[in-house]
């Protein structure tokens, strides 16, 4: 049993998991993850990732503005546990994981910032495998110094 | 208590599109003052969408969230009546929420 799956089984035994939810701590760990497959793997452990059609990924080609770059994911991908945002060159990859329950769409959107020119990547968890799909965005002005 | 989240959202045929504002700095405590001074991180890390008292949807977020994150997502088996209810953490441990009855 490695840390991960121990971590879980904690939250299950103290009755935290209403959602699949993810534990604080790997959560944290993930999110400060300097380099995207770091972030990846502290999200999914050792779960195959595979590129996937079936996703919608939608994100501006050029980002006038890295502050405020408008993302939507959806999918009709069946199982959906979670969609997580990657951005590769930003200095913490990971922007946002949302934990899909049964009462809600896999289809999500939201705002983030870029700091320079970057693949954005949408990451779809289902319970055994991790489907991808990609895009090079371009950013005008950056949005993470200030 | 953060500024209050501001909700939208119609239930139609089962579905209930939702969308979501909430007012918060979101600073990734990289950014420095104009006297050099390091402005601490200051965003929200947990967003939790209940229907009816029930978890329906969990989103973590760190830093690069931008400022005044929206939030969109659809809800289903949703009917008029059904409350939504938006709740966030951040990083310093400060809270806000929004709720709003399904028309």
């Amino acid at each position: 049993m490695n840390r991960r799956k121990m971590l879980k089984g904690l939250a299950l035994l103290s009755g935290l998991a209403i959602l699949p939810l993810r534990v604080f701590a790997e959560m944290r760990a993930a999110f400060t993850a300097e380099a995207p497959e770091a972030a990846l793997k502290e999200l999914f452990g050792d779960k195959p990732i595979e590129q996937s059609d079936a996703i919608k990924l939608k994100i501006p080609d050029i980002a006038e503005n890295g502050a405020v770059v408008p993302v939507s994911i959806s999918t009709e991908i069946e199982g959906v546990e979670s969609i997580s945002i990657i951005i590769d060159q930003n200095p913490n990859p990971l922007s946002a994981s949302f934990t899909i329950g049964e009462d809600v769409f896999a289809d999500v959107s939201t705002r983030v910032k870029m700091g320079k020119s970057s693949q954005v990547r949408a990451m779809v968890e289902t319970s055994d495998k991790i489907y991808t799909v990609g895009k090079e965005v371009k950013v005008t002005i950056g949005g993470c110094g200030g | 208590m953060g500024a209050k989240i501001k909700i939208r959202g119609k239930a139609k045929d089962g579905i209930a599109k939702m969308k979501a504002l909430m007012p918060h700095p979101m600073e990734t405590g990289t950014r420095r003052d104009p006297d050099g001074n390091v402005i601490p991180a200051h965003y929200i890390e947990t967003v939790s969408c209940f229907k009816n008292d029930a978890e329906i949807m969990t989103a973590h977020w760190g830093p690069s969230v931008s400022k005044n994150p929206y939030f969109a997502f659809r809800v289903k088996n949703a009917v008029a009546g059904d409350r939504i209810k938006i709740t966030w953490r951040d990083n310093t441990g400060d809270t806000s929420e929004g709720e709003l009855t399904l028309k």
